[in-house]
């Protein structure tokens, strides 16, 4: 029986013990009419010889093509320590730390990614993960309602150069609230968010106004600005960045004259591969004073009975196993695994680590940017300052070529079509430290061949 | 057995209330409520100048279990809170009826028809839980 | 496990200039194109420590915790079984590590063909009609089932219907779940043999009934054995029905929560179908419906068509579910704890299915007995226990001064995880212990050993316990200073 130690003579001793004659009589209780009959549609088992060929073929399916997709899931290189560490069973296998005294471990490697954390985003404090980048936005917004005081309209400003999976999420998890969510406009030409457009909201109630940096188009977003103009119309700052990016980029904590209220993002660039989207963990830092408005888990630092140094999960009262209804937030398992792989991540790769893979990937990105615009019908979409992604225009639709692309082992980026119809054909590229020179020729030349072929059609 | 002044009003979510020479009146949580709160670690008052209603949610109270609204006993507008409690709110354990007081109000109306308790009374309701 | 493993921080090892070199990519001939008034001035104080120093660190710090790998570990309603290691290696396979979220359809049959078989399985052991992956947690597909029922009442313009019930014993997720989704949760007693008191039921629902959350097994750990007149005074009043998993593992393959009358179910893939908890994640939470709900399932959901002969999986978004909830993951949620989930099911097949429920059904009973025996008291003496049971300190506490909390620290001494300690809220001074299927009797024989010693010392050596844990890496910690004194962040001298 897979993973069930029992012998036949010891069920019998254990039956013997709690008096009933076999196993089914134990549940007794549960009406016979609901009893199950059959599981038809559930496979014979496996061993696991067998179930790993069957993984390994249907991984074989998936291939590995070159990657240039980014908008939001980042490849990029891994020290094989922090998973070799972090799927240690004592890691791997260990529930939420609620035993502190038996959770040490964990407890001090939390407290340790909350200074991580921290000294990144130039904030005060942080929590110890989120679901998902997405998610964490969506909880900021809650959070900044809780927080902003002084606001009375729920309404938050969520500009259109936001993740539109980001957006989509804050959408579905507050609609059942009272928050107003308003989409900011865009320049059509620049890409960033349009200060002329929200400029005409000054002197209204506003809750709070989010800004990504860079942005999705990967562009770099005029943030002292936004800050200061927000925190003029006495709303809060939210900030999504890329943890990455903040190793050459200015921590939201300095934005304009008093940084931004709360800042998200997600942390799957520190150490967790794409894996199809998850698991990722998001990550959320803020000033002290709204510290009681943050959702989810923190940890603190305090001393035992002896008074030696140790560590603790904190300001428990605000979170939904003792506040139930008046919680805030019902989050309760966070990412625990994936946010040691941020830690471990952090550590090895420290600020110089860090600020050498940001650089590296906005040299890759550039340089797939020249190889792939000097082909005829390929523009460059944005010419302002960005990060590590750009958009690319074409004089034809993207599917047809990402399609070929594809047939070719590339995974080309990403087709803005479905979400920004009014930017035409536009192509989103990212190129990490993890793309080679070869790759990017690889690239250039199987898009040259694609568009001839298309263009021949 | 818990610590009921006499001179007091109690409301029966386990808020007390002074009426101050002024007219105005202090109000806090009792020794039967912190009791059962355990260690505090952090209060939030109502801002001064808000205007409360009667048995309106205002301020938290929140120890290491557990963290509870604190209720208006009566309507009126918030003239002070105890700064104290900012730094130090295990006031509220050690005094719940002096130092630990939560704010201060310019009730709306009369004290006597508000329909708080006396001391007697609301000894038999904390202790019947 | 020795005192002395006090591990200092990470930052505690750095000095400037050092750092795990070969970990960094080659630094770049020209500096990057950043306008001034956006770049970094300082940065940031992380640590500066050799790639041997920093592993070390984590290893050691692995070391003062407990786990399922390492430790028995009772704790009720996480269901802390073996999580077996092929899922992991499965699931780590370059080709699924390496898999943009974003990829063409063309590098991702292997992957969605999994998941879509994921998919039907869950309905299948659950009894439901659909079902959609993408929470990442219970919590959070307690959330979609709740946003599910709200936009099921709004979408028949239903608008009064705002009220959750949820019995007196709920997690406390279920009432903060109500409130996210706008509703007000309404709590109905439980009647002193453990099942909800169907007269307070009735009492409870009408025009403003949204729907119940139940447990089932019910966290008291007992079965709910008027289920059926539950469901049926509850759809009566026109509302549904939505299943909690957290207790799946006690019926998994014995009933199925469709069967019983519900509407919407979240599952717990981290303790019913074993992926790691991960020291508190990632999880999966699943969400399964009933023919009412399916057009509102979250996106995204894999579906499958057959294409000249060959099966072709693509994704469902919102084009093709317009009246879905939306989205609730940045991309399709925790793919890699699914894909453990999966191997995980393909290895039990479905005969290793209602083992898990009987075996898991079976230790549970056997612990229940046994610690009776033992002189504990049984909060539900008189019922079955489900794959969990309770038990009450309260006389220890009245007559020893030994609480329930004593009891669990004293636990960690002798090499056992404690029990859940206070919850459910609704019994004094309880454990609620969860031993799972995979447990050997030999194991569940030296936990009741351990217990009776506690027992023994509460008589003899109260002191022992209310100090207790004497041999673990801290003493109990000073929760009130904690959060008193917020030191939530290590500051160290910024850097250069």
């Amino acid at each position: 029986m897979p993973f069930i130690p029992h012998t036949g003579p010891e069920v019998q001793q254990m039956l013997a013990t709690i008096g009933v004659s076999d196993i089914d009589a134990l549940f007794d209780e549960i009406p016979e009419t609901l009893r199950v009959r059959s599981l038809e549609r559930i496979p014979e088992g496996m061993n696991e010889q067998q179930v790993m060929q069957l993984m390994q073929e249907r991984a074989r399916q998936d291939g590995r093509p070159i990657n240039f997709i980014g908008a939001g899931a980042y490849e990029h290189h891994i020290p094989s320590a922090v998973w070799s560490i972090i799927t240690r069973g004592e890691f791997y296998s260990a529930y939420t730390p609620y035993q502190a005294e038996a959770s040490q471990g964990t407890l001090q490697s939390i407290y340790e990614f909350q200074s991580m954390i921290t000294a990144l985003t130039g904030m005060e404090v942080a929590n110890a993960s989120m679901y998902d980048g997405a998610t964490a936005v969506a909880e900021s917004c809650l959070m900044a309602v809780r927080a902003n005081r002084r606001s009375q309209s729920s309404r938050i400003l969520l500009s259109r150069s936001v993740h539109p999976h980001y957006r989509a999420v804050v959408q579905a998890m507050t609609s059942n609230q009272s928050l107003k969510l308003e989409e900011q406009a865009i320049v059509r030409e620049r890409g960033t968010t349009d200060a002329a457009a929200l400029a005409s909201l000054a002197g209204q109630d506003l809750t709070a106004l989010v800004i990504q940096q860079p942005n999705f188009f990967g562009l770099l977003e005029d943030v002292d600005a936004l800050c200061d103009w927000a925190h003029a119309q006495g709303a809060v700052v939210i900030a999504v960045v890329n943890p990455t990016s903040l190793a050459l980029l200015k921590p939201p904590g300095q934005w304009g004259a008093r940084g931004a209220d709360i800042v998200v993002g997600d942390g799957q660039p520190l150490g967790c591969p794409l894996s199809s989207g998850g698991p990722y963990f998001g990550f959320m830092a803020t000033r002290q004073e709204y510290v009681r408005q943050m959702p989810g888990r923190i940890v603190g630092r305090t001393v035992d009975l002896d008074g030696r140094p140790g560590f603790t999960l904190t300001l428990q009262a605000r979170e939904q196993h003792i506040r139930r209804g008046k919680a805030t937030s019902n989050i309760c398992t966070n990412q625990g695994l994936l946010m040691m792989a941020g830690t471990i991540y952090m550590a090895m790769m420290g600020a110089v680590g860090l600020e050498r893979v940001a650089a590296a990937c906005m040299a890759r990105t550039a340089e797939l940017v020249a190889a792939l615009t000097r082909l005829p019908g390929v523009r460059l979409g944005f010419n302002g300052a960005r990060f590590h992604e750009a958009v690319l225009q074409f004089d034809r639709p993207v599917a047809p070529l990402l399609d070929a692309l594809a047939a070719a082992g590339i995974e080309g980026g990403l087709d803005l079509a479905p979400w920004y119809p009014e930017l035409g054909p536009a192509l989103l590229v990212c190129a990490t430290e993890m793309r080679s020179s070869a790759d990017i020729a690889t690239y250039a030349a199987a898009l040259g061949k694609a568009l001839a072929t298309v263009r021949a059609a | 057995m818990s610590n009921v002044p006499a001179d007091l009003h109690y409301a029966r979510s386990h808020e007390w209330l002074r009426e101050l020479p002024d007219g105005s009146v202090e109000i806090g949580i009792s020794d039967h409520a912190q009791h059962a709160l355990g260690d505090l670690v952090f209060v939030e008052a109502p801002a001064v100048g808000r205007k409360l209603k009667a048995g309106e949610a205002c301020a938290v109270v929140e120890s290491v279990k557990a963290a509870s609204d604190v209720y208006s006993p009566v309507g009126g507008e918030v003239l002070a809170i105890n700064d104290a409690l900012v730094k130090a709110p295990e006031l509220i354990n050690q005094d719940p009826y002096g130092a630990g007081w939560i704010w201060r109000l310019r009730p709306d109306g009369a004290i006597a028809a508000a329909g708080l308790l006396d001391a007697n009374t609301y000894s038999a309701v904390a202790e019947a839980g | 496990m020795s005192l002395d493993l006090c591990e200092a921080l990470i930052y505690d090892y750095g000095c400037p200039g050092r750092g795990a070199h070969s970990q960094w990519p080659a630094a770049e001939a020209a500096p990057p194109a950043i306008p001034a008034a956006l770049k970094r001035k300082q940065r940031a104080a992380l640590p500066e420590v050799s790639e041997l120093d920093a592993l070390r660190h984590y290893t050691r710090l692995s070391q003062l915790n407990f786990s399922i790998d390492t430790h028995f570990y009772p704790l009720g309603s996480c269901t802390m079984k073996y999580n077996p290691r092929a899922c992991n290696a499965a699931a780590m396979l370059p080709e699924f590590l390496g898999r943009h979220p974003l990829a063409s359809a063309r590098h991702s049959q292997g992957f969605l063909s999994c998941m879509y078989e994921l998919q039907e399985m869950l309905q299948e052991v659950t009894g439901m009609q659909g079902v959609a992956l993408t929470p990442m947690a219970g919590a959070h597909g307690e959330f979609a089932g709740v946003a599910m029922i709200r936009a099921y009442h709004r979408a028949r313009g239903d608008l009064k219907r705002n009220e959750i019930i949820v019995p007196a014993a709920a997690h406390g997720t279920n009432p903060a779940t109500a409130t996210m989704c706008g509703c007000v949760a309404r709590e109905v007693a439980v009647g002193a043999d453990g099942d909800v008191d169907i007269q307070a039921l009735r009492a409870a629902v009408g025009p403003q009934t949204a729907g119940i959350m139940l447990t089932n097994p019910s966290t008291l750990g007992v079965f709910e054995r008027r289920i059926e007149e539950v469901a049926q005074i509850v759809h009566d009043a026109g509302g549904l029905l939505y299943y909690d998993g957290a207790n799946l593992n006690a019926i998994l393959g014995k009933v199925r929560p469709g069967d019983m009358g519900f509407d919407v179910i979240h599952m717990n893939l981290h303790k019913t179908f074993s992926t790691p908890h991960g020291g508190g994640g990632p999880g999966a939470g699943a969400v399964g419906v009933g023919p009412r709900l399916l057009p509102l399932l979250p996106q995204p959901i894999v579906t499958r068509t057959v294409e000249e002969g060959q099966p072709h999986y693509r994704w469902l978004d919102a084009h093709d579910l317009p009246l879905s909830i939306g989205r609730l993951a940045g991309f399709m949620g925790n793919a890699g704890v699914l894909l453990r989930a999966y191997v995980y099911m393909r290895m039990l097949g479905r005969a290793g299915m209602s083992r898990v429920g009987e075996f898991a059904t079976l230790n549970s009973n056997y612990l229940h007995k046994r610690l009776q025996q033992a002189g504990f008291t049984a909060a539900y003496p008189q019922r079955r226990a489900s794959h969990e049971f309770i038990l009450t300190l309260k006389p220890q506490l009245q007559e020893l001064g030994v609480s329930a909390m004593d009891v669990a620290k004293r636990l960690l001494d002798f090499g056992f995880h404690a029990p859940t300690t206070y919850f459910p809220q609704l019994v004094p001074e309880c454990l609620l212990i969860e031993p799972t299927e995979t447990e050997s009797k030999e194991t569940l024989d030296a936990f009741v050993a351990a217990m009776s010693e506690v027992l023994r010392e509460a008589a003899s050596t109260p002191e022992v316990l209310r100090t207790a844990p004497h041999r673990m890496p801290v003493r109990r910690l000073d929760d009130v200073r904690a959060a008193r004194e917020l030191d939530l962040a290590h500051r160290p001298a910024v850097l250069g």
